[in-house]
C-alpha cells in the first residue's frame, strides 16, 4: 500500500511543480500577484507531496516489504535497520528521490522566507526552482521509478552492497546532495536576474548566504566521502581522483569562486555578469556531478546500473538548462549594469584572480575526467591518465592560489600600494620562509616539496591569524582597547580567519601524509611483534566474530609507543548473502598520525597477512575541511542577521573593510 | 566585441555537449572493431607476484577465458573482486593484468583481497594496456581458445553482465572447436 502511496505522491508532486513552473513566471511577467501566490502554494504542497514519497519508500524498506522491486533488490531482512533505512538513497532510484526532496526544501525555503525580495524576483526565482523539479521528477517517474512492484514476492531481499553498510553511507549522500542542490539557489536567482535584467546589493546579499550553505555541506559531504574511502577500502588512501569523487570537487571549487566573487557584488557592486556565469556553471557542474556516472558516459567506483534511457533524458535535461541558461546569459547579460571600477592592485583584483585561478582548476579537473570522451569522440587513440597526471597538473594552479589565499583579505577594495601590502604580509612570510628553511634542512633538498608545502601551510595559518593581529591592533593599542576590538570581531571576520586556517592546516596534512608515510606487509601469528615508525605493534589474538548479516574474522593487536599502549581490532568480514567482503582497517588515531592496520584471508596454518601503515598528520586533511566548513558556518550566523535586509543599500563600514571571506 | 565576449560561455558548452553525445552514441563497452575477432596484441609482462612467471600474449589460448586489466589503486576493481574470486571458484580461467602500478602494490592487493588469477602480469608502464585500447580500469576481455578477442567489458563486471553477456558467451565458446 505504502508504494501506491508513494506513486501517487510523486505524479502530485511532479503536476504541482509544472503549475510552480508556469504560475509564477506567468505570474512576474504579467505583474499578477494571484498568479504568484498560486505558485508560492504550490511549491510548498510540492515539497509536502515530494516527502511523502520519500516517507514511503523509507516505510517500505523499514517494514521489508520485498513486493517493492528496489527494496528487494536493496535490502534483506537480517540487514539492520539503520541501514535498511540508509538503503533508501543506496540505489539510483532512491538517490534521486533524495535529491528532489532536497531541492523541494529549497524551493520551500524561498517561499516561505523570501518576503522580504523583490515579488517578481522571489516570483521568478521560485518559477526557476519548479521547471527544475518538473524535469528531475519526471525523470524519476519515466525513467527510475522507485515504486515499481515486483511479482511474485520474493521471501527475501538481495543485499545492500557491502561496503555501503557503514555509517559513512547514512550521512554521506544527504550532505553531499544537500550542498549539490544548495547550488540550484545561485542557479535560480541567477536566471531570476538575467530576465529581471536586474542585479544589485540585495540580489547578492540574498544570494550568499545559499552558496555558503552550499558550500559548507559539500566541504563537509566530500571530507565524508573521503574519510569513509579512508577506513573502508582498506588501504589507507584518502583522495584517488575518481570520476565521482571529480565531480563533486569540481562544483567545490567553482562554489568557492562563486562565494568570493558574489561578495565583491554585495560590497563592491563589482563582478556582476561573472557572478552570474558562475552561479550557471556550479550549478551545471553539480547537475553533471549527480548524473553523469548514471549516464554510462563514465564507469567509476559510484556508478550505478547503468541504462542508456537515463543517460539520453539526463543529459538532454542538462543540455537543456545549462544550454538555455548560457543563451540567455549571451542575449541578456551585456544590458546588465557594468560593475564598478577597481584598480589593478585591489582586493576585487584579488579576487578575480582567486576565481581565474579556481575556474582554471576546475577546468583542469573537467579535462582530466573526461578526457576519454573527448579524445573518443575526436576518434583519437585512447591514452589514460590517473592520480599522477592530476597530481602534475593540478598542483601548479593550486599552489599559486594558495599563496593568494593569505594575500587577499590583506587588500584593501578599489586600490593599494605594494610597499602598504608588504609591510602587512611580512609577518606571515616570514614564518612561512623560517618553517621552509627548517623543514629543507629536516628532509634535505631531495625533499623539495615536502619543505615547501610545510612552508605553504604555516603561510596560510599565519596569515590568517595575522588578520585578527592586526584588526585587534596586538602590540600597539592599550589592553582595554584590545579587549573592545576582540569583542567588536564579527563573526564574519572570524569565519574568514577559521576558513583560511583550515586551508593552512588541510595543507599541513597533505604534506604530511604524501611525504612521510611507511608501510609494512608480513604474514604474522599470534604472539608475534614487529615495529613502525617507533611503534611496536604485537598481533595478540586472531578470532571469529559474527555480525547481524556477516561473520568476521577480528584480529587484535597491541600498539605500544611511548604515549603508552592501545588495542586496535582490524576485521574482515564476509556478507554470505552477496558472497562478497569487507575490510574494516584497525585505525589508532593521534593528533599527528594515525596507525592504520588491516587484515588479508587468514592462511590455513593460523598464519595472517597483515599490511600496516603510519599515517602521519593524515587527520589534519579532514580536520582542515571541517575547520574550514565551521569557518563557513560561523560567517553564515553573522549574515543569518542581515538576510532579511534584502533592500537596504550596502553600507560597507570602515570597520567591515577587513570582514570579509 | 562585448557582446562576443557573452557568448563564448554557450558556444564553449555546446562544443562540450557534441562530445558528450558523441560518447553516448558510443557504447563505452563496444570494442574498435579492429580488436575482435583480432588475436590478443604481443606483449610479455613481469610478474605481479615475486617469483612468478608473469604473463604473455601466448599465455592467453587453449580454452576460452577472461582477461582482467586491474589495479590496486582502482575503488571499483575492489568492488569487482569478490566476483572474480567466485569465478576462479566456478572454475573459470581469468587472467590477470595489473596496469599502470607497482608489482609490489599488485601483490599486496591480491593477497589482501584474494588471488582470483591464473597467471598474473605486472603492466607497470601501461604499454600493454594501450595495444588493448584500455582506457580505465578495471576491463575485461573474453579470450577465445586461438587467442582471439571476442568481447570486451568495460568496468566492473556485474552478476547481470556475468549471467546475461558473459556467461552465454563463454559457454558458446567452450562448445566452439
Amino acid at each position: 500500500m505504502t508504494a501506491e502511496i508513494g506513486q501517487l505522491a510523486l505524479i502530485l508532486a511532479l503536476l504541482l511543480a509544472l503549475v510552480q513552473g508556469a504560475a509564477t513566471l506567468w505570474g512576474a511577467w504579467r505583474v499578477d500577484p494571484v498568479m504568484m501566490a498560486v505558485g508560492r502554494s504550490a511549491s510548498l504542497l510540492q515539497l509536502l507531496f515530494v516527502a511523502l514519497a520519500f516517507c514511503s519508500l523509507a516505510a517500505a524498506y523499514a517494514v521489508n516489504d520485498f513486493s517493492v522491486a528496489l527494496v528487494a533488490q536493496h535490502s534483506n531482512s537480517t540487514q539492520p535497520l539503520v541501514y535498511r533505512l540508509g538503503a533508501t538513497w543506496g540505489s539510483h532510484e532512491g538517490s534521486m528521490l533524495l535529491w528532489v526532496l532536497i531541492l523541494a526544501l529549497y524551493g520551500a525555503a524561498v517561499a516561505i522566507f523570501g518576503g522580504t525580495l523583490r515579488r517578481t524576483l522571489q516570483a521568478r526565482v521560485l518559477g526557476v526552482q519548479g521547471i527544475v523539479a518538473a524535469a528531475f521528477l519526471g525523470f524519476l517517474f519515466f525513467t527510475s521509478n522507485p515504486f515499481t512492484r515486483l511479482f511474485p514476492v520474493p521471501l527475501d531481499g538481495a543485499e545492500l552492497n557491502p561496503i555501503l553498510q557503514d555509517p559513512g553511507l547514512v550521512f554521506h549522500p544527504p550532505v553531499l546532495y544537500t550542498g549539490y542542490v544548495g547550488l540550484s539557489m545561485a542557479f535560480s536567482f541567477a536566471i531570476a536576474a538575467l530576465i529581471e535584467g536586474r542585479v544589485d546589493a540585495g540580489w547578492a546579499r540574498w544570494v550568499r548566504p545559499w552558496v555558503l550553505v552550499a558550500w559548507i555541506f559539500l566541504t563537509v559531504g566530500i571530507a565524508m566521502g573521503s574519510l569513509w574511502a579512508y577506513y573502508t577500502l582498506g588501504w589507507g588512501g584518502w583522495w584517488y581522483w575518481d570520476p565521482v569523487e571529480n565531480a563533486s570537487f569540481m562544483p567545490w571549487l567553482l562554489a568557492t569562486a562563486l562565494l568570493h566573487s558574489s561578495l565583491v557584488l554585495e560590497r563592491r557592486g563589482a563582478l556582476i555578469s561573472w557572478t552570474i556565469l558562475l552561479a550557471i556553471l556550479a550549478f551545471s557542474l553539480s547537475m553533471v556531478g549527480t548524473f553523469l556516472v548514471r549516464s554510462g558516459v563514465l564507469t567509476s567506483v559510484h556508478a550505478f546500473a547503468v541504462d542508456s534511457r537515463r543517460g539520453v533524458y539526463i543529459l538532454g535535461v542538462i543540455a537543456v538548462m545549462t544550454g538555455s541558461a548560457l543563451s540567455l546569459f549571451a542575449w541578456r547579460a551585456s544590458t546588465l549594469r557594468t560593475g564598478a571600477l577597481f584598480m589593478i592592485l585591489s582586493r576585487e583584483s584579488g579576487v578575480v584572480l582567486n576565481n581565474l585561478f579556481l575556474l582554471v582548476a576546475t577546468g583542469v579537473v573537467f579535462t582530466g575526467t573526461f578526457y576519454p570522451v573527448f579524445l573518443d569522440a575526436m576518434n583519437l587513440e585512447k591514452v589514460s591518465i590517473g592520480p599522477p597526471w592530476f597530481k602534475i597538473v593540478f598542483t601548479p594552479f593550486a599552489v599559486p592560489l594558495l599563496m593568494l589565499v593569505v594575500i587577499g583579505p590583506m587588500l584593501n577594495w578599489r586600490r593599494d600600494e605594494l610597499g602598504a601590502l608588504w609591510r602587512r604580509v611580512r609577518w606571515p612570510a616570514g614564518l612561512a620562509g623560517a618553517a621552509l628553511v627548517i623543514a629543507t634542512l629536516f628532509v634535505g633538498l631531495g625533499h623539495v616539496f615536502t619543505a615547501c608545502g610545510v612552508g605553504l601551510g604555516v603561510w596560510l595559518i599565519a596569515g590568517a591569524l595575522m588578520l585578527l593581529v592586526r584588526r585587534w591592533r596586538l602590540g600597539e593599542a592599550g589592553l582595554a582597547d584590545i579587549r573592545r576590538l576582540v569583542r567588536s570581531t564579527p563573526l564574519a571576520v572570524w569565519g574568514l580567519v577559521l576558513a583560511h586556517a583550515g586551508l593552512g592546516v588541510l595543507t599541513l596534512g597533505v604534506t604530511g601524509m604524501t611525504s612521510w608515510q611507511t608501510n609494512k606487509v608480513l604474514t604474522m601469528v599470534p604472539g608475534q611483534s614487529v615495529t613502525l615508525a617507533g611503534k611496536t605493534i604485537t598481533l595478540d589474538t586472531v578470532q571469529t566474530a559474527p555480525g547481524p548479516n556477516y561473520e568476521a574474522t577480528a584480529a587484535r593487536f597491541n600498539v605500544s609507543s611511548r604515549f603508552g599502549n592501545r588495542a586496535l581490532i582490524s576485521e574482515r568480514r564476509v556478507f554470505p548473502v552477496s558472497q562478497t567482503h569487507t575490510t574494516v582497517a584497525g585505525i589508532g588515531l593521534g593528533l599527528f598520525g594515525n596507525t592504520y592496520i588491516s587484515i588479508g584471508d587468514p592462511n590455513p596454518d593460523g598464519s595472517l597477512v597483515v599490511r600496516m601503515w603510519d599515517h602521519p598528520l593524515v587527520d589534519w586533511i579532514w580536520g582542515g575541511a571541517l575547520i574550514m566548513a565551521l569557518g563557513g558556518a560561523v560567517s553564515l550566523t553573522d549574515r543569518g542577521l542581515r538576510v532579511g535586509a534584502a533592500n537596504r543599500v550596502a553600507q560597507p563600514l570602515p570597520a567591515a573593510q577587513a570582514a570579509s571571506a | 566585441m562585448r557582446r562576443f565576449l557573452f557568448l563564448m560561455p554557450v558556444l564553449a558548452f555546446m562544443l562540450v555537449a557534441a562530445a558528450f553525445l558523441a560518447g553516448l552514441g558510443r557504447d563505452p563497452s563496444r570494442l574498435p572493431s579492429t580488436l575482435i575477432g583480432k588475436p590478443v596484441p604481443a606483449f610479455n609482462l613481469p610478474p605481479v607476484r615475486a617469483g612468478d612467471v608473469g604473463l604473455k600474449s601466448q599465455d592467453l589460448s587453449g580454452r576460452p577465458m577472461l582477461l582482467n586489466v586491474f589495479a590496486s589503486w582502482c575503488a571499483t576493481c575492489h568492488i569487482e573482486h569478490p566476483l572474480l574470486l567466485q569465478l576462479k571458484a566456478m572454475g573459470i580461467t581469468v587472467e590477470g593484468l595489473d596496469w599502470k602500478d607497482e608489482a609490489a602494490d599488485g601483490a599486496r592487493y591480491l593477497s589482501e583481497s584474494g588471488d582470483p588469477y591464473t597467471l598474473a602480469g605486472n603492466d607497470r608502464t601501461g604499454r600493454a594496456g594501450i595495444d588493448l585500447g584500455v582506457a580505465a580500469v578495471p576491463e575485461t576481455f573474453v579470450v577465445d581458445r586461438h587467442g582471439r578477442v571476442r568481447y570486451k567489458q568495460v568496468g566492473a563486471i556485474e552478476p547481470d553482465d556475468w549471467e546475461k553477456k558473459i556467461k552465454p558467451l563463454m559457454d558458446r565458446l567452450a562448445a566452439e572447436s
